[in-house]
Order: C-alpha cells, then structure tokens, then sequence
C-alpha cells in the first residue's frame, strides 16, 4: 500500500538538499552581512528612492535589488535582516523545544499531579490566540531580541508540551520500559536512557518546524513594528514598508517576502527529511 | 447516563480554563509597564488629579480587590471602559465581533470546500499523476501560515492581477447605511446584491488567506481516511452492484470517512479565528484583531483584556462544541 510515509521517502535526499543548501545560503549571509553588502542598510538616499531591481527599465545597477521609499538599499537589508530571523529561529526554536519537550516528557511519563498541572495550562494557553498573545506579551516586556525569544518561548512551549506528552505515555505502556523497571533502573534513568531516545525524531522533528514558526512570529512582531528598534533591518519591517508602498514599489514587498516563503519551507522540509532519518524504524 | 457525566466534566473543565485565562490576562496586563492614566491626563495635571482617575478605574486598589472587582463586573457584562475611546468596551468588542465571525465561517467554508472537493479528487484518481499534484500542493500549503499565504494573495491577486479588494470590509463609496454589525448578512437579508459582492471582494483575499492552511489539513486526512475505507468490503459489494467510482466515493465511502475530519476541522477552527488577528491588520479589515492589535500600541488595559477574553471564551465555546457534536454523532459514546 502506497500510505503517506512511503510517499515521503520517494525523494528525502532532494528535500533535505534543496532546504539545506537555501538554510547554509542564509547563515552565509547572515554571518558575513557587513562584508557582502553592497551599501550600508540604513543609509538614505532619497535621489534613490524606489529604484526597481536590476532587469527593470530605470534600475540603478549599484542597486542590485532596487531600494525602498527612503532609498535604502534592498539587498543590504535583506542580508542583515537574516541576522534577527536566523537568531531567533535558533535561539527561540530551541529554547522553547528545551522548555516544552522537559515539560512534555514529566508530563507524560511522571503522570499524577503534575501532569494535571501541565495538561491544565496547556488547555489555558489553547485559549488563546497565539499572535494576539504574542503582541501583548511584547507590549508588556517592551520590544528588544530577548522579549522576542521570550515571547516566543511562552507562547510555543506548550506544541512540544502536547506532542512528547503524548508519545512519552505511549513508549511509557511498552515492554521494554516495564523491562527496564524490573532490572532495577531509576525513574529518571529510564526517562532519559529508554523514553528520551524513542521520543527524539519527534521532537527533532518538531524543533525545526518551531525554527520555521519562530521566524514568522519575528516577521509578525516587526510588521506590527513591536520587534526590536525601528531603525534595525528586518524582514518584517520591509514587509510593513513594502505593504503601504505596494502599488508604486511591489518589488519593496517581493524580496522579503520569498525570503521568508523559502525559509519557513526549507525549515519545514528539514524537519520532515530529518525525521525519517532519526526513525529506528524507517532506518 | 455515560453521556452526561462526559458532558458535564467537561463543562467544568470549560469553567476552569476560562478561569484560568481570565488570571493569566489579569496578571499579564498589570505588569504592564508605563501609566496609562498618565497619558490621558494632560501635561501639568495635579496628583489629586492622577488619584481621582485612579480611583475611577480601580487602579488604587490591591491587585487581589481589582481581580474580583474586575471578574465579578466581567460576569455582568461590564468589561470597564476603554482608556483611548472612552467607550464602554462591552459594546466595542460586540461593534466588532460579528465581523471576525464573518470572516472565519467564510474562511472555514472556502477551506471545506476546496479541502474537501480535493481529497475526493485526490481519491478518485489515486495511484496518479493528479494524487501526486495534490499532494505536492497540500503539503507547500501546509507548510506555509496564513500570513505568508495573505501576503502573496495581496500580490497575486490584489495588484497583478487586480481582481479583489486587499483593505477594508465595505467600500465607502457604495453609500449603505447597516443597521447592524452582521453586514453580510444583512446585505443578504435586504436582496441589495450589489452589496454582498462588494463584501465578498473584500473578504475573499483574507479568508482564502485563512483558509488555505486548514484546507491541506482537510485534505490530508480526509484522504487518509477515504482510501482506508476504499479497502471495506461495502466498497467491494457496491462495486459488483455496478455503482461509478464517484458516486461510491461520495455516497459510500464519504460518509464513513467524515467522523475524525469533523472533529479535527473544530479544533483547527480555533486557530483559524487565532489567524484573523494578524490577516485582519494585514487586509485593514475592521474586526476585532484589528481592533486589538491598536488597543495593545495604544495601551488600552481594559479594551485589551475585554478582547482576550472574549476570544478565549470563542475558543473554549468552540472546543465545546466540537466535543458536544462528536458526541452526539459518535455512536460508541451515544449508546454507552
């Protein structure tokens, strides 16, 4: 039978490729932005304003991607505006899978009253719309990198929490578990040395799927203009700019906006070739 | 009488969540940082002035007193007034309600349609070149959130090709005057068809925004589900009586399929409605995300904490529901 997961593994290599070389691509460029970048992000230059990319009649060849409303120039603020999405994607993407996988496995293997706990505020925060949730969370903290990783972290946790809870009550029924219990093993032995190993492809799974959403949460946040200083270059920002200036500037809106379409997908796609590839079963 | 117990605990499970969320907004909110009472007085106000309208919120109180002050007002109906309208901000949030809801059941109805209209064209022709073309699409749709989806719709088809509306909810041009908040129903009420297309442009773009998630998602398991049921033996036996392969999908295998699909689209409902608060600023479409979204620049406390809670009582409702409805479909649980 031709079911979902044989589809899957028709072509992992290729997925796991393409989403990897677009991902290395993004570090590059993040990590050497002020080496790469043709001009400096926040310079202004309103002689220059709204110059289209470079095949369109009146594009500036110094202007590779064409430039803004102010004049800024487009491909130096995407190059710097990776630095933010890659940060928070990593830093929050694995802080929460850290908080939310711990919370997860006590929850679902420790059972009684902590679980009641866990599973009770996870119901809480179901309640809630997570964007809305978000953007309050940033108005009380104030803007910043570390409210952003906070919010994020807050809010997310509990789409680990959910999964591993799961999965760690249904590795915790198996035999090997009782086997290990028998032999004599600890509590917490038996949840990082048994359970823990079982869980991993989910939550690896899991975890670059968050990295995938941390970056759009940051998009979200800047397009509300509540995700760190206006004047710092992010994707969000040129989205919002791009936006107001649609009809006379589309290309202000396009770049940044493929920039995140491949991201979030090449994050998505990573984790669905990396899952197969921790699978004891699929291996 | 399995049933009823059933019901009943999770009635109380309702109540404790949305206890519990009403603590948690509370307590967010007064660690909100700056005065607001400071910005709606003027420069060189006294502080028998400040004091006065502290007194006038309830901000002169212990945090505990403004809790149950503030919880036993919220069961009345009085959710306090907003700090930057003056407005109560029970009638805001209902000014705005009836236009989230409109745009979430179109978003739900888009992403059934297509969601579903594609799983059966998917069972149809499985095992071909158009299953793997809409799987391939499912899965690019799936991967991608609303916000995203919203953005290239704007682009697509708001200015490539011009052929909806990308902000607002109404064009003011038309000169309709509504006598409610519910205005496309009331546009349909009232036979003025012109109306309810102006509607509709604007609401289309968002609401596909919305509703291309949750369509994959419909598709994925309704699909899964179908081609289990495609192996039944009912399946075999309406085969030899001679039946079209749609018309066994549709009228045989459907109907066994739907259960799990029903009970998954009610909770992805929830975080449709969660996604109309960044699509609603996205498209200046004037519902209650919007509306929610200037309340927290603005600082507005109470208009805040009115509209969290009013989404997190939809949310919980909605939840409610679904499990209600499974309930009373499912018949394991009806005849326990």
């Amino acid at each position: 039978m031709r079911d979902a997961r044989g589809q899957v593994r028709r072509m992992p290599g290729l997925r796991l490729w393409l989403s990897g070389s677009w991902l290395l691509i993004l570090i590059l460029a993040a990590v050497f932005a002020p080496m790469i970048s043709p001009h400096d992000p926040l310079e202004q230059d309103l002689f220059a304003a709204r110059l289209p990319p470079f095949w369109q009649q009146g594009a500036d060849p110094a202007f590779l991607l064409g430039t803004d409303s102010l004049g800024r120039d487009l491909l130096s603020r995407m190059l710097y505006g990776a630095r933010l999405a890659l940060t928070v994607a990593l830093v929050a993407g694995t802080l929460t899978c850290l908080v939310g996988a711990t919370l997860g496995l006590i929850a679902g293997y420790y059972r009684g009253w902590a679980d009641l706990v866990i599973s009770r505020l996870v119901d809480i925060w179901m309640a809630f719309p997570p964007v809305l949730f978000a953007i309050l969370l940033i108005a009380v903290l104030g803007t910043g990198l570390t409210s952003i990783i906070v919010a994020i972290v807050v809010i997310d946790w509990t789409r680990f929490s959910r999964v591993v809870r799961a999965e760690a009550m249904s590795q915790g029924a198996m035999d090997y578990v009782a086997s290990a219990q028998v032999a004599g093993r600890s509590r917490l032995g038996i949840a990082l040395a048994e359970i823990l190993p079982n869980v991993l492809p989910t939550i690896v799974a899991l975890l670059t799927l968050e990295m995938g959403i941390a970056v759009i949460v940051e998009a979200i946040l800047s397009f509300v203009n509540l995700s760190i200083s206006t004047d710092q270059p992010t994707w969000g920002g040129m989205i919002a700019e791009g936006r107001t200036s649609i009809y006379q500037a589309w290309w202000v809106l396009v770049f940044p906006l493929a920039a995140l379409f491949l991201t979030v997908l090449s994050f998505s796609q990573l984790g669905e070739g990396l899952k197969d590839y921790f699978d004891p079963v699929l291996r | 009488m399995q049933i009823v117990r059933t019901l009943l605990t999770r009635l109380a499970t309702t109540i404790i969540t949305l206890l519990g969320a009403a603590i948690i907004v509370f307590v967010v909110i007064r660690v909100v940082p700056g005065n607001p009472i400071a910005m709606m007085l003027p420069p060189g106000a006294t502080d028998a002035d400040i004091a006065r309208l502290e007194a006038l919120y309830g901000l002169d109180k212990s945090i505990f007193e403004q809790f149950l002050i503030w919880i036993a007002n919220v069961l009345q109906g009085d959710f306090g007034t907003s700090i930057t309208t003056r407005q109560p901000v029970f009638d805001l949030v209902i000014g705005r309600l009836p236009a989230t809801l409109e745009l979430s059941v179109m978003a739900l109805l888009i992403a059934i349609v297509v969601g579903g209209s594609a799983a059966l064209t998917a069972t149809l022709y499985r095992g071909t070149k158009v299953e793997g073309g809409i799987d391939v699409a499912g899965g690019v749709a799936l991967s991608l959130p609303d916000f995203l989806w919203g953005l290239a719709l704007i682009l697509v088809l708001g200015v490539l090709w011009p052929l909806f509306h990308i902000s607002g909810r109404v064009s003011p041009s038309l000169g309709f005057e509504f006598n409610t908040d519910f205005y496309l129903i009331e546009a349909l009420v009232r036979f003025r068809f012109d109306v309810v297309l102006d509607l509709l442009g604007h609401m289309f773009l968002p609401a596909l925004a919305l509703a291309i998630p949750l369509a994959a998602i419909i598709l994925q398991l309704l699909k899964q589900s179908l081609k289990e049921c495609m192996h039944d033996d009912y399946i075999t036996l309406a085969r030899t009586k001679g039946y079209s392969e749609t018309s066994i999908i549709t009228r045989d295998a459907l109907p066994n399929a739907i259960l799990p699909t029903l009970t998954l689209v009610g909770v992805q409902f929830t975080f449709l409605i969660g996604g109309t608060v960044i699509i609603e600023r996205l498209f200046s479409y004037e519902g209650l995300g919007n509306m929610a979204i200037d309340a927290v620049i603005n600082r507005d406390l109470p208009l805040i904490q009115g509209i969290v809670l009013v989404f997190a009582l939809l949310f919980t409702l909605v939840n409610l529901l679904v499990d209600m409805t499974y309930a009373a479909l499912n018949p394991r649980l009806r005849h326990a």
